[in-house]
């Protein structure tokens, strides 16, 4: 993370003197501000806004780490017996699998899960003036929910009080991130960041080819294994045999990750045959539960391999938060009056900024 | 008679430089009166579609036909970068053969379609917005989840005698 350099500087000060506005507008052209380094949400970037993390980066390094440590057991120990009695084909299937694998990972992690940027003032005042607060005396009023109609099933819209703004049908606000995501699916701690509309895909490809590739690596221990105590040998004397054990290791790891990846690939299978998302089976949005109203997922194209290819297939939206951007000098201005003070860190880096 | 036209040829030079200057002032500093926001329709989904009610600010600016047009041919744009067809479904799978590395150099169908919407924008606030007052500002840079048109003050071209 760049070190952010800014001075406090008194707002007041600043609207009655021009030539402090000369100062800043030089300070300012010196350097421009980027607009990751004032992104409100708890995010982390890298490579100058390029690449974008939530803040806790979770069991990220222990992924990698396992995943890493295992196929570079199983590259050390048991490939050079198996492509001594089955074939050369192993490792290449498994370095094809290991790169899928490490590469889908790092793009689930590092890629923008759809986080819809926050209102802006103007925005949030407009929705204030459309909703009806009933002289609420109350900071916060009651909890606002706006109905629509989607394929002729209601949808429930509800208001994020962080973000300011009606929550997209299928958006959730997460808590951990501090973002609203589209289609938020979950935040994932193995992976560091959320699942939602723009990297899901990227996950479920992740899962997928680690299931093959735990899959693969556990057969091809077993197979050395049994090689190794066919020729004579007892089982007990072959795990010995083989060297220092380690295939062992590799047993126990792919033994134990391979139930949680290949249930949890079936799940997403599953939701993404019926175009849902973890967050609405889990809520049980569209469930029959509801008694007599017509509840079903709106969503759906009512067609497997419809709803495969729009999830996985479909076009890749943009990410909606544009990292990289410049600051305009609008933007850096603060239109907000002191009794705003929600995001107190955003106007505090946003004065250094300001322009007249 | 000389001395009536020298007075009206010096009117006309007096109100052109305060036109001119009117319309710098303009430029420089235009004073906002209102936004006016136009709030997604989500009606068919999830899908980005702008909703076409013409907002009662804009009654005496702007027509309700330049305005439809506008809505209806974003929702257009938006809706072929959305398009699920042959061309999208053999970018998803490409991409998904090359384990996704194919979009650090390839520019996306949306990203396409992305910059016709800006195109367009310009386009229309040459055309239609900047003569009324008025500023479209591209959706994206709103998140996708409104259109925002800002009303300025309308200072008329009013000579100063």
């Amino acid at each position: 993370m760049r070190n952010c350099e800014y001075q406090q500087i008194d707002p007041l000060a600043l609207s009655v003197a021009p030539a402090s506005v000369q100062n800043l507008t030089d300070k300012k052209a010196e350097r421009l501000r980027r607009k990751w380094e004032v992104f409100p949400g708890k995010n982390r970037f890298f490579c100058d806004g390029r690449v974008i993390v939530a803040r806790q980066s979770g069991v990220l390094p222990l992924t990698l780490g396992l995943i890493v440590v295992t196929c570079g057991l199983f590259f050390a120990f048991d490939c050079p017996f198996l492509v001594e009695h089955l074939t050369v084909f192993i490792p290449v299937i498994g370095g094809v699998l290991f790169v899928f694998v490490v590469l889908s990972l790092l793009r689930t992690s590092f890629t923008d899960p759809g986080i819809l940027p926050r209102a802006t003032l103007d925005e949030a005042a407009d929705i204030e003036k459309q909703i009806d607060t009933s002289g609420s005396s109350s900071y916060r009023p009651p909890p606002r929910t706006k109905e629509i109609l989607i394929n002729q099933q209601v949808v429930k819209l509800k208001y994020c009080f962080t973000c300011k703004m009606f929550r997209p049908p299928r958006t959730s606000h997460c808590s951990l991130c501090d973002n609203c995501v589209e289609r938020f699916d979950h935040h994932c701690p193995w992976v560091g960041n959320c699942v939602g509309k723009r990297n899901y895909r990227f996950f479920y490809s992740f899962i997928i080819s680690l299931s093959f590739l735990t899959s693969f690596i556990f057969g091809c221990v077993i197979a050395h294994i049994t090689l190794r105590s066919q020729s004579g040998k007892s089982l007990i004397q072959a795990i010995q045999e083989s060297p220092a054990r380690y295939p062992l290791m590799e047993l126990v790891i792919c033994f134990f990750s391979i139930w949680s990846i290949l249930g949890l690939s079936g799940f997403h299978t599953y939701l993404v045959a019926s175009n849902l998302t973890t967050n609405e089976d889990i809520k049980g949005s569209w469930s029959s539960k509801r008694g007599a109203e017509e509840s079903g997922n709106p969503y759906t194209y009512n067609s497997i391999l419809a709803n495969c290819c729009v999830t996985l297939c479909g076009p890749m939206p943009p990410s909606l938060i544009d990292r990289r951007g410049f600051l305009s000098p609008e933007e850096s201005v603060p239109t907000v009056s002191a009794s705003e003070i929600e995001v107190p860190s955003f106007a505090a880096k946003n004065d250094a900024n300001m322009v007249g | 008679m000389a001395t009536t036209d020298l007075n009206c040829s010096e009117f006309h030079n007096d109100q052109i430089a305060t036109l001119s200057t009117h319309s710098l002032q303009e430029l420089q500093h235009p004073v906002v009166s209102t936004k006016v926001f136009i709030q997604r329709d989500y009606s068919s989904g999830t899908l980005c579609k702008f909703q076409n009610k013409f907002p009662a600010e804009l009654e005496s600016r702007l027509d309700r036909q330049h305005f439809e047009e506008t809505i209806q041919t974003l929702n257009n744009l938006y809706a072929e970068a959305e398009k699920l067809g042959g061309k999208s479904y053999l970018e998803g799978c490409l991409a998904c053969l090359t384990a996704y590395t194919i979009f650090l150099c390839m520019e996306t169908q949306y990203e396409k379609v992305l910059r016709k919407v800006a195109r367009y924008i310009k386009e229309q606030n040459e055309k239609v917005y900047i003569p009324r007052s008025l500023l479209l500002t591209d959706p994206i840079e709103r998140g996708l989840r409104v259109i925002e048109i800002t009303v300025f003050e309308d200072r008329g071209f009013v000579p100063t005698s």
